[in-house]
């Protein structure tokens, strides 16, 4: 739904009305205008997708997370992709929306990544740093808006960045958009757990005019890192219809990129007796 | 007539499948731009956001290009970000050819040209350019997206135009003021720069209560004329609490104008 | 002509294995005037000897900037090198756009070394007639490489090109060991010692014919604070006025006399003399003379 003003009191969309709960595209055939040998039609909307990617900055760090479900519109389709990648030794890339175009991502990252390697060979030059690759990708999903062909995703990328001493966040979608900053998470990640994220973060580093921490401010550990991650994806479990219960976090440091086996939250079903607004109560 | 309706309401459920792709996005925020007779304040706030999402608190929309022109940008933060890439290219051919800095009355120029080279599929970008014009006085250069510009006193642009434009028009224009019979209208464009600074202030502490997509933080990009003095901004007091002041060392060789960058927090609510 | 059968075809060997329009290619290098280049373990630098074509001219510009981090020393066919420093403006700035990194100085050297390759072996055209000093700097420090019109890159601690530039390799030859742990100062003391020795008898270095790039952090004592590039770090030019300390500290450090030598010729002083009845009507020398160095060849530089 949309909540911006411009849209209060307007009828829904035509494409709202049809397919309200997002089972596009499932039951659905290719669209079909009038014309049916019109003109190239590129990707209208992703098919095989992933939901949020979800990312941190802690001290000596930075961790990802996202879970491994790959929906066909509200289809539960495939359910052990790993949407974490690293990047050679220092960065690592989640990646949500369309499947396909992260495959093609991978492919065409890991081949930049080999040719950089055998240049590094010869004249000893460090690799590309998650800052370099990150702006490889914004370069990549811009050129590709701008012939109205996009890669359908929305990427985070985390990194260590030895000349700043410090850990790289950023965030690149099908626009070409860009931005950084301490916490980030995409899709329904955005609305559910950028708030938990910004909450921890901010309790303890507070924010500054550049968005990096606070004077004083330090940033929180591996553990509480972690621990603010676990509970963001529980909630966005329960409460994101295309997710899984069971994701991988990955972390990357000066020691390098490190992604965890899947793992799941612990969940609670049972009713909310006890619960204001659910149980029998009325007060 | 009935078969009439039936075939239009049809249509009607046929047609949402058309679910294409928009290469657009607003990412709010807001750019102004204020010429003294000896200086330039350029400025924006840090907000990036989607609808109700802030994407980020810092995200800069205000970029020095050299050392006496600073360029603005609002809208489509990634057309934005490119477009300046884009500039910042020519700028550097232009420096290797001719081994020195394009002028801004020149820079105007070829953003106009940048602009409507891709009329048909636009930046979606307002642009504000400030700055130090050859004469030595303070300038600004506003454009369209599709490079329609005019030199101006001052401009603002982005999601709270609405609210600062009117407010400069009474201050910086002296519209709808008015003034004894001794005592005549003064001619735009020539405040001094703590009026100025404080103008700017006030719009964007104003514009963030009152619009969900400007807060955050405040970059402001002073411009001094060669030889002004910069007392009135960096001497102690000269400036409001709370507000940091940093000079950028120039790009080029030096000697000249001088540029600053004024920072200060706005609300983040 | 031709020196041999073998001569007009730029792609076919020799019997004794050699392409003789690269060689002539080379040949080409050496006619330019001479450029020195030297590096430390924070600093590289150029220098040039510029020539000018006669006193009313100017004198032609042997340094270019290609990116904040890279800049070259030309010797040879100046229009030859205006197309590769082009190409290789390109390549930086296509580092810079795609991947925001500054590329890395061995990449961009091999780039143009492989476009120089590529003419050896296409029927039809001819290599290069110029030779490069490169300096940049990029995350594993300082460089110095040679490009030549065989196709060629490799790295030098020191090195020089150009016309009587066996002079200055003896100089670099006998001093290199101290340059790596040299401040700015003393390298660029070194390098003008060394363009010194490329010079004809009775030719000096002055402020007109001598140019100076460094690409390092800035020394206060030698250079102009207010450049951005040089606050910066960034590859800088200095000339003409701007390098008259650098002289005048370069003599002292010889105990040489500090104005340099005084080249007031008998017939400038005549002109001098003259000159004070016709100065309304004649104009006066532009500058000290300091003509071609080697041959008076318009586009060898």
């Amino acid at each position: 739904m949309n909540h911006h003003p411009a849209a209060w009191g307007q009828p829904l969309t035509a494409h709202q009305q049809f397919d309200m709960y997002s089972t596009n595209p499932m039951g659905m055939s290719a669209p079909r205008s009038a014309h049916s040998h019109g003109p190239v039609q590129n990707t209208q909307w992703p098919l095989v997708t992933g939901t949020s990617v979800i990312g941190i900055k802690y001290e000596g760090g930075v961790m990802l997370a996202a879970d491994n479900l790959a929906s066909y519109g509200s289809l539960a389709r495939f359910r052990d992709i790993e949407r974490l990648h690293a990047l050679g030794t220092h960065t690592i890339l989640g990646v949500a929306g369309d499947m396909s175009d992260f495959q093609y991502l991978k492919k065409e990252l890991d081949g930049l990544l080999r040719e950089e390697e055998t240049l590094t060979l010869t004249d000893a030059h460090p690799p590309l740093s998650p800052n370099n690759l990150y702006t490889f990708l914004a370069n990549l999903f811009y050129a590709r808006r701008n012939k109205i062909n996009p890669l359908w995703n929305a990427c985070l990328v985390g990194g260590w960045d030895f000349k700043k001493d410090e850990s790289f966040l950023g965030y690149v979608d099908l626009l070409g958009t860009t931005y950084t900053a301490p916490t980030l998470a995409t899709g329904f990640g955005a609305h559910i757990a950028q708030p938990l994220l910004r909450e921890a973060y901010e309790a303890k580093a507070g924010v500054d005019l550049e968005g990096r921490p606070g004077a004083d401010g330090r940033l929180l550990t591996a553990e509480e890192a972690e621990a603010v991650i676990d509970d963001c994806m529980k909630v966005l479990y329960y409460r994101d219809a295309r997710s899984i219960n069971k994701y991988q976090v990955a972390r990357v440091t000066k020691d390098g990129v490190s992604i965890s086996e899947s793992k799941s939250s612990e969940t609670e079903w049972m009713y909310a007796e006890g619960l204001r607004g659910y149980g029998g109560q009325t007060q | 007539m009935a078969l009439f309706a039936a075939s239009a309401q049809q249509e009607a459920v046929a047609a949402p499948i058309q679910h294409r792709f928009d290469p657009y996005e607003d990412n709010g925020g807001t750019i102004l731009s204020i010429a003294g007779a000896d200086f330039s304040v350029i400025a924006g706030d840090t907000r990036q956001s989607q609808g109700y999402n802030i994407q980020t608190r810092y995200a800069r929309k205000v970029w020095q290009l050299t050392d006496k022109v600073v360029l603005a940008t609002n809208g489509f933060a990634a057309d934005g970000a490119n477009f300046v890439k884009k500039v910042k290219q020519r700028l550097e051919w232009y420096e290797n050819a001719h081994q020195k800095q394009m002028s801004i009355k020149s820079i105007a120029r070829m953003i106009q040209t940048m602009l409507y080279a891709k009329r048909f599929f636009p930046y979606y970008v307002y642009n504000i350019l400030g700055g130090i014009e050859e004469d030595g006085t303070g300038a600004v250069y506003s454009f369209d997206p599709v490079g329609s510009y005019e030199r101006e006193a001052c401009r603002a642009a982005g999601a709270a135009q609405s609210l600062i434009q009117p407010f400069l028009d009474n201050q910086i224009y002296f519209r709808n003021q008015t003034f004894p019979a001794d005592q005549p209208k003064p001619i735009p464009g020539n405040l001094p720069l703590g009026t100025v600074l404080g103008l700017v202030i006030d719009s964007f502490t104003s514009a963030t209560e009152r619009h969900i997509e400007v807060g955050d933080g405040l970059e402001m990009y002073v411009v001094m004329a060669k030889g002004r003095a910069v007392d009135d901004l960096t001497s102690k007091g000269a400036l409001p609490e709370g507000v940091v002041v940093e000079e950028l060392g120039p790009l080029g060789e030096g000697g000249g104008e001088r540029t600053f960058l004024v920072r200060r927090t706005l609300k983040r609510d | 002509m031709f020196r041999n059968s073998y001569d007009s075809d730029n792609t076919t060997f020799s019997p004794q294995g050699k392409l003789h329009q690269v060689e002539y290619a080379l040949e080409a290098v050496k006619q330019g005037s001479a450029a020195i280049g030297l590096r430390s373990k924070t600093h590289a630098v150029l220098l040039t000897l510029k020539r000018s074509t006669g006193e009313l001219a100017t004198y032609q510009k042997k340094l270019i900037r290609i990116d904040d981090h890279v800049g070259i020393a030309i010797a040879g066919l100046t229009s030859d090198a205006r197309v590769l420093s082009n190409s290789m403006r390109q390549q930086a700035m296509q580092s810079r756009m795609l991947y925001g990194r500054p590329i890395p100085v061995a990449r961009i050297v091999q780039t143009i070394a492989d476009k120089a390759q590529n003419n050896t072996q296409i029927y039809g055209r001819r290599p290069y007639g110029v030779g490069f000093l490169v300096i940049g700097e990029d995350e594993t420090g300082p460089h110095l490489y040679e490009f030549s019109p065989s196709g060629t890159a490799f790295e030098y601690y020191a090195h020089s090109i150009g016309a009587r530039s066996q002079s200055a390799k003896t100089y670099l030859e006998k001093n290199f060991e101290s340059f790596e742990t040299s401040d700015l100062p003393a390298l660029i003391n070194h390098g003008l010692s060394a363009l010194a020795d490329t010079l004809q008898q009775d030719k000096h270095l002055t402020t007109l014919n001598t140019s100076i790039a460094i690409i390092g952090p800035a020394s206060a004592e030698i250079e102009q604070a207010s450049s951005g590039a040089a606050r910066r770090g960034y590859f800088r030019v200095w000339e003409n006025d701007d390098i008259d300390g650098l002289l005048r500290s370069w003599r002292r450090s010889r105990g040489e006399p500090e104005d340099g030598p005084q080249e007031e010729t008998a017939a400038e002083a005549e002109v001098a003399a003259a000159g004070e009845e016709a100065a309304a009507a004649a104009p006066a020398p532009v500058a000290e003379t300091e003509q071609a160095a080697g041959g008076d060849d318009v586009e060898m530089q």
